[in-house]
């Protein structure tokens, strides 16, 4: 089903999937002249098919739940941000913030995504085609991040448990995050992901792996002076 | 939060269109910044006419008019609402002085020998329509909808800033150490007419234009001057240039085509734009001076 946001009202629309009659067999949607709207297809929480062609603006498939959502062009801040499952990919590029806080399902972005991508993500898995911005992984708490291009400053900054895999070079580590061993169970998550991705020109060997030193859990007792 | 937006024409192509793809930006950036909203269109470039872009408040445009033709032999008035373009071919110096000594109402908004600047309290669609932007050509332009945090809402506190000739600046964040950099440049004779941040950005890059150095460098020496959030476009006569402080929380994108140069805080200022969805479209990275111009 074609839906135009020149016809219908942005609102229309997002409630029109929001609230799917999950009896009907209509399950394939294209959405044509986004012209930069905000909000579009957030908080989807069937399964489904929705096909964007143009550029989006801010928390675009925001909260997503089960759907499959691709846009075929550049996405504004937040994109995909606090999805919890499903897959949401992006043609163009992403603006800061892609994916933040999002807790499940594969967010893809064949393009660059800018600052703070992956922002306290809690299980999400971001794989970037392109490269990726400064402050990228800051806090991520779980979930993993493939980076095929290079990353920015700080990456990492305060990390958890998130696996961060980068391709090309990283201008600087943030703080507590460090490279860490590459091991076999790494390279099939690489590989499982960059297909899943359907990313197929990309090998998954010559990543390096980087985590948490974990010395940032706790309270360093000597820190005490400090504050 | 704000809106900014700025269109650089490579090409004449779109010359006549100009005000027509400003306006259309400024309206869509309506939900950025209700409170006030300004634009500078540089139009007409010439080498011996001053354009003094003049709000006139609540005066009466025939009593201006009578007053300064006596004053300021030789010149040409334009009135487009509460403002006033003023034409002619006196020096700058004398203009002003004539102005700030015999007319207490009117503000100078700003001067040049291309810029034109209008910039009002109000919703932004009102404020287009009142100053008739759809009609206006020109080589490129600038605009700002505001909405207010560190100051009031007032025509002074409206953008586009002009603090030199030709020069204009809009810009969407706050500094946080403006007070100290006023003061330091009202030593060396900048004069300020706000309590407004922006205006000292402005007077900023004013100051260091009027020292030659280029406008990227001077942006680039204002990453480390400036001190808080912000996305600026600054505006000469020759083109305008953009950027974004090192931390980067405050928006920007751009588009380009082979005829022109569009930024805007977000992609949805410029999607009616003719042939942007073939553009090359990219966010301006932090800490990086992109300019544009002859």
């Amino acid at each position: 089903m074609k839906l135009d946001l020149k016809k219908k009202k942005l609102r229309e629309i997002n409630n029109n999937l929001q609230n799917l009659d999950t009896k009907k067999n209509e399950r394939d949607f294209t959405i044509i002249n986004p012209d930069g709207s905000h909000a579009l297809c957030a908080g989807l929480n069937q399964e489904m098919k929705v096909l964007i062609k143009g550029h989006v603006g801010y928390y675009c498939a925001g909260m997503n739940q089960k759907a499959h959502v691709t846009i075929d062009g550049n996405v504004g801040t937040g994109v995909a941000e606090n999805m919890m499952s499903g897959i949401v990919h992006v043609k163009g590029n992403a603006s800061q913030s892609a994916g933040a806080t999002a807790h499940g399902g594969l967010l893809v972005i064949d393009g660059d995504a800018s600052s703070r991508c992956g922002i306290s993500m809690k299980g999400i898995d971001i794989v970037v085609k392109g490269s990726v911005g400064h402050m990228s992984a800051f806090m991520a708490q779980s979930g993993t991040m493939i980076v095929c291009g290079d990353a920015g400053e700080a990456l990492g900054d305060s990390l958890y448990e998130t696996d961060i895999f980068v391709k090309g070079s990283v201008k600087s580590l943030g703080a507590d995050c460090i490279e860490k061993k590459m091991e076999k169970k790494h390279l099939d998550k690489i590989s499982t992901l960059l297909k899943k991705s359907e990313i197929k020109n990309i090998k998954p060997d010559g990543f390096k792996r980087y985590g948490s030193a974990r010395k940032l859990y706790n309270f360093n007792i000597d820190n005490v002076s400090s504050y | 939060m704000c809106g900014i937006v700025g269109i650089y024409l490579k090409t004449k192509k779109f010359e006549k269109n100009l005000g027509k793809m400003l306006s259309g930006m400024l309206n869509n950036m309506e939900s950025r910044g209700p409170d006030s909203a300004g634009f500078a269109i540089y139009k007409n470039e010439s080498k011996k006419v001053y354009k003094f872009s003049l709000c006139i408040n609540d005066l009466k445009f025939n009593t201006f008019k009578k007053e300064i033709s006596k004053k300021i032999k030789r010149s040409k008035l334009n009135q487009i609402a509460d403002h006033v373009i003023l034409k002619t071919y006196e020096q700058p110096n004398k203009v002003i002085e004539v102005i700030n000594s015999n007319f207490p109402k009117v503000s100078i908004v700003g001067y040049g020998r291309s810029i034109e600047i209008f910039k009002q309290v109000g919703n932004p669609k009102d404020i287009v329509k009142k100053f008739k932007l759809d009609n206006f050509s020109g080589t490129h332009g600038i605009g700002h909808t505001r909405m207010a945090t560190e100051s009031a809402i007032t025509t002074d506190g409206s953008h586009p800033y002009s603090t030199g000739e030709d020069e204009c600046l809009v810009h969407n964040g706050s500094l946080s150490n403006h007070n100290n950099l006023r003061r330091k440049l009202t030593k060396k004779g900048t004069i300020f007419n706000s309590e407004n941040d922006t205006e000292v950005a402005a007077g900023y890059v004013s100051n260091s234009l009027a020292n030659n150095k280029s406008l990227k460098d001077t942006l680039t020496s204002g990453l480390k001057d400036l001190d808080g959030f912000y996305t600026f476009i600054a505006g000469t006569r020759k083109g305008f240039a953009v950027v974004r402080d090192e931390i980067a929380c405050k928006p920007a994108v751009i588009a380009e085509t082979k005829n022109y140069v569009a930024i805007a805080s977000e992609f949805q200022a410029m999607a009616h734009l003719p042939d942007v969805n073939s553009a090359k479209i990219f966010e301006p990275e932090p800490g990086i001076v992109y300019s544009w111009g002859k």
